[in-house]
């Protein structure tokens, strides 16, 4: 993986640095909380619901055994040993004092890691594919871009004061697991027909209060050309940006007021001018880049023990087909851990855990891990005869559950359990769905239940095949669902279902449409969203409100205006 | 009177009150007179100016709040477009983002009393002074 | 019309730990709802909110939130988020 320079180390000590002294100059008075809080931010402290929350970048998803149990480390000695990871593969520490921070933040640089724009109005920890440089449908791997990005955008003193944050993701697959269509600028790699590298950009996308699927703005972006292209996207963006109004200052609404062709002009004029003044060193420096993310050295040994335990063990054989991705290499796997365990917090992992993951990447993974949007952790190469061995080991750490893609792995914000902006809680509501369709997820199969907290969408309901948006009705929890959403390359916004649900009709509400599922798919094969895509809301609808007299009436995408109470 | 920061430390204002206001005087730059000073709204997109580069001296952009960012691509902009005189950040900028500010072609930045008082010269200047090189321009220049 | 005063708590965040604070009887802070001081009028909430906010080395996002007197005399809260921020999460942690 990336190996910090010198000049990375002395940037993210200096920052530190800066840091402590604003934190000692708020505690002494000479800063306003108004003017801390935009620098606090810029280093990942929130102030949450009942405590700092300190938010720590993964740059695209990518950790070792040391970064993770530094991590490990941190949840101990500063907060309540554990560490929530997010859909923005960060990890979250929700209990961190004032005081602490900038020590936990040196903690951080010591293992070549920063909290540096997991927040503020500025541009956010570039995201990529989890199975970046593992997957066998990968064309190049995206991570190098993601560093370049990174390294690019760091206290880029033009763009720390946008209208609104700013997010970029950027996949290197055909197939998108990176949901690079609902980002402020989506970076897919593709070939030209000349066979030359180069992305297609997409912009304008997200979800939140207004949910958009993003617009191609150049359908092949040479590579030497991305940094000057993306200075001229933001350029123009913070240009005209609206400011005026916080729901209507993200991209997406630039782009939709402007006009994606007009926006589109006006950024390759800008573009053409600021084109000159990258004059190479950005090449040379992704080139040096791409160095440090060389395959790992494979190891060549026979499978039989990986078909053994298939044969064997009706455990590991649901853990294979579900938990294991197909790898590059065909003797390796992707192996996912989930962080679902039926009844348990998404994206929760305590010390302990950090740890049992560090420990299996070291012996069986080439010191290799990832986060996912999906929250969970990836060990990207495992080679097959040591997935049985890797398996055991999860189990005994809580980590075996073989539920990835199906029912139980959820999505969930961290709602009102913790998030100030929060309208309703995210966490119990995912637990309780989980333990309830236990007995039927493995005969229903692939399906995405996302859950958010607030309109803000960190949850991606939205894209969820299930989305579940939790609302304030006069101080009590109301649950809205939507249907039909996907994430991936054909991503598509859900449905509005109808009206929401009191959390403790949500539950039965989800199981029911779990079950019409089974009862009228088509087939085995056919999965819920094909036979949602086949059937329309109605079916559906008919389960979640059988005492309703049916109105003719689809549904709608799911839009701002009649949401937050 | 307000206070000009620099990079070598507080100075006093010596232009108070000669700017002249975009809004509703200088519409035309190539009217402006040599040397003029010209306050001018971050809202601009900066070509607006051009036909009057060789006049103007000295232009101030304002900044509404230190959380508006406009400024500073519109004086990177300005830069781009060939600008060569003095460039100055007013209103509410504090001294954490005096570096951001000359990096993107600012030469100065007008302060206000309070701000001077709470944020006194040494502040400004251990910002300055303690800067790193930036990734910006490690990317930018030649290979 | 104005709508009608509803009783009040003060709370915040505390500065240097981010704990839920509420104002109790004689300016004392307290991390108890149930020890809050409740604020019966609107002349006396606004005064109090305008002292919160010049502690602002201390309280961080002063406001005044609904509450109600429980049958036991203690201020209660009216509504769901006030619920969690003074009991802290409803779910076990790890
Ligand atoms: S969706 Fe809302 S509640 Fe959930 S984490 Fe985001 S802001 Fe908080």
């Amino acid at each position: 993986m990336y190996l910090y320079s010198e000049f990375d180390r002395t940037y993210v000590r200096n920052r530190v640095r800066m840091f402590r002294d604003q934190v000692d100059r708020r505690i002494d008075g000479s800063l306003s909380e108004e003017e801390f809080k935009p620098f606090r931010l810029m280093n990942g402290l929130y102030l949450q619901l009942h405590a700092y929350m300190l938010r720590v970048a993964i740059p695209y998803g990518t950790l070792d055994s040391r970064r993770l149990r530094q991590l490990a480390f941190i949840a101990d000695r500063w907060d309540r040993g554990y560490g929530h990871f997010t859909t923005r593969q960060n990890i979250q520490f929700n209990w961190p004092r004032l005081k602490d921070v900038p020590d936990i933040l040196d903690a951080l640089a010591d293992v070549d890691m920063h909290a540096i724009q997991t927040s503020g109005n500025c541009i956010r920890n570039v995201t990529a594919d989890h199975f970046a440089g593992a997957a066998a449908d990968e064309l190049s791997d995206p991570r190098p871009v993601a560093e370049l990005i990174r390294q690019w955008s760091t206290d880029h003193p033009e763009f720390t004061f946008l209208p609104r944050k700013f997010k970029i993701a950027v996949t290197g697959s055909p197939n998108d697991r990176a949901v690079t269509r609902a980002h402020d600028i989506g970076l897919r790699m593709v070939h030209s027909k000349e066979g030359q590298n180069g992305f297609e950009v997409i912009v304008g996308g997200g979800l939140g209060r207004t949910p958009v699927i993003g617009k191609v703005i150049r359908e092949h972006l040479p590579e030497a050309d991305l940094l000057p292209y993306l200075e001229a996207i933001l350029h123009v963006y913070n240009a005209i940006g609206r400011r005026d109004n916080k729901y209507k200052a993200r991209i997406k609404i630039t782009v939709r007021e402007t006009g994606i062709d007009a926006f589109r002009s006006r950024v390759e004029e800008r573009f053409r001018i600021i084109r000159k003044e990258f004059l190479g060193a950005d090449q040379q420096v992704i080139r040096r880049i791409r160095d440090t993310f060389a395959e790992p050295d494979y190891v060549q040994a026979p499978t039989a023990a990986f078909d053994d335990a298939l044969r064997r063990d009706p455990a590991f054989r649901d853990f294979a087909n579900g938990n294991v991705h197909r790898h590059k290499n065909p003797d390796y796997g992707i192996v996912s851990v989930s962080l679902k365990a039926h009844g348990r917090t998404p994206g929760d992992a305590s010390s302990k855990q950090m740890r049992i993951l560090a420990d299996l990447a070291e012996a069986y993974g080439h010191d290799e891990l990832r986060i996912s949007h999906e929250q969970n952790v990836i060990l990207p190469h495992v080679h097959r005869k040591d997935i049985p061995a890797v398996f055991a080991e999860l189990s005994r750490g809580g980590l075996g559950t073989p539920n990835v893609g199906l029912a139980s792995d959820i999505i969930a914000c961290p709602g009102m359990d913790y998030c100030a902006l929060a309208t309703a809680r995210s966490i119990p509501v995912a637990r309780d769905i989980a333990v309830r369709l236990r007995e039927i997820e493995r005969d229903v199969g692939s399906l995405k239940i996302k859950i958010s907290g607030c309109i803000n969408a960190c949850g991606h309901h939205h894209v969820g095949h299930i989305g579940i948006l939790g609302l304030d009705r006069a101080g009590v929890e109301n649950y809205q669902i939507t249907l039909g959403g996907d994430a991936t390359e054909t991503a598509a916004l859900g449905d509005r279902a109808g009206p929401g649900f009191p959390a403790d009709e949500l539950v039965p509400a989800i199981e029911r449409l779990a079950l019409t599922y089974l009862d009228i798919r088509e087939d085995q094969d056919e999965s819920f969203l094909e036979t949602y895509r086949r059937t329309g809301l109605a079916p559906f609808q008919a389960a979640l409100y059988p005492d309703a007299v049916p109105k003719g009436r689809g549904g709608h995408p799911e839009r701002s205006n009649d949401a937050v109470s | 009177m307000a206070t000009i920061v620099t990079d070598d430390g507080f100075i006093a204002d010596d232009r108070a009150n000669e700017f002249l206001d975009w809004t509703e005087a200088a519409q035309d730059p190539a009217d402006l007179p040599y040397g003029a000073a010209v306050e001018i709204p971050n809202s601009l997109s900066g070509e607006e100016l051009v036909p009057g580069f060789d006049r103007i001296a000295h232009l101030r952009i304002c900044f509404p709040s230190h959380v508006d960012g406009r400024g500073f691509t519109l004086a990177r902009h300005l830069r781009r477009l060939g600008y060569a005189g003095r460039l100055r950040a007013s209103g509410h900028l504090l001294a954490d983002q005096y570096v951001m500010a000359r990096r993107c072609g600012f030469d100065e930045v007008e302060i206000d009393d309070e701000l001077a008082r709470r944020q006194p010269e040494s502040v400004w200047q251990q910002s300055w002074q303690q800067q790193t090189a930036s990734y910006q321009f490690l990317l930018q220049r030649e290979a | 019309m104005a709508r009608p005063f509803t009783p009040k708590v003060l709370t915040a965040n505390h500065l240097l730990d981010g704990d839920v604070v509420y104002l109790a009887p004689g300016s004392r802070l307290t991390r108890k709802l149930s020890e809050a001081m409740l604020i019966e009028d609107e002349s006396t909430a606004k005064a109090l909110l305008e002292a919160a906010e010049a502690r602002s080395s201390v309280l961080v996002g002063p406001y005044l939130a609904d509450a109600i007197r429980d049958s036991d005399g203690r201020p209660r809260s009216t509504h769901i988020r006030e619920t969690l921020r003074a009991d802290g999460p409803s779910i076990d942690i790890l």
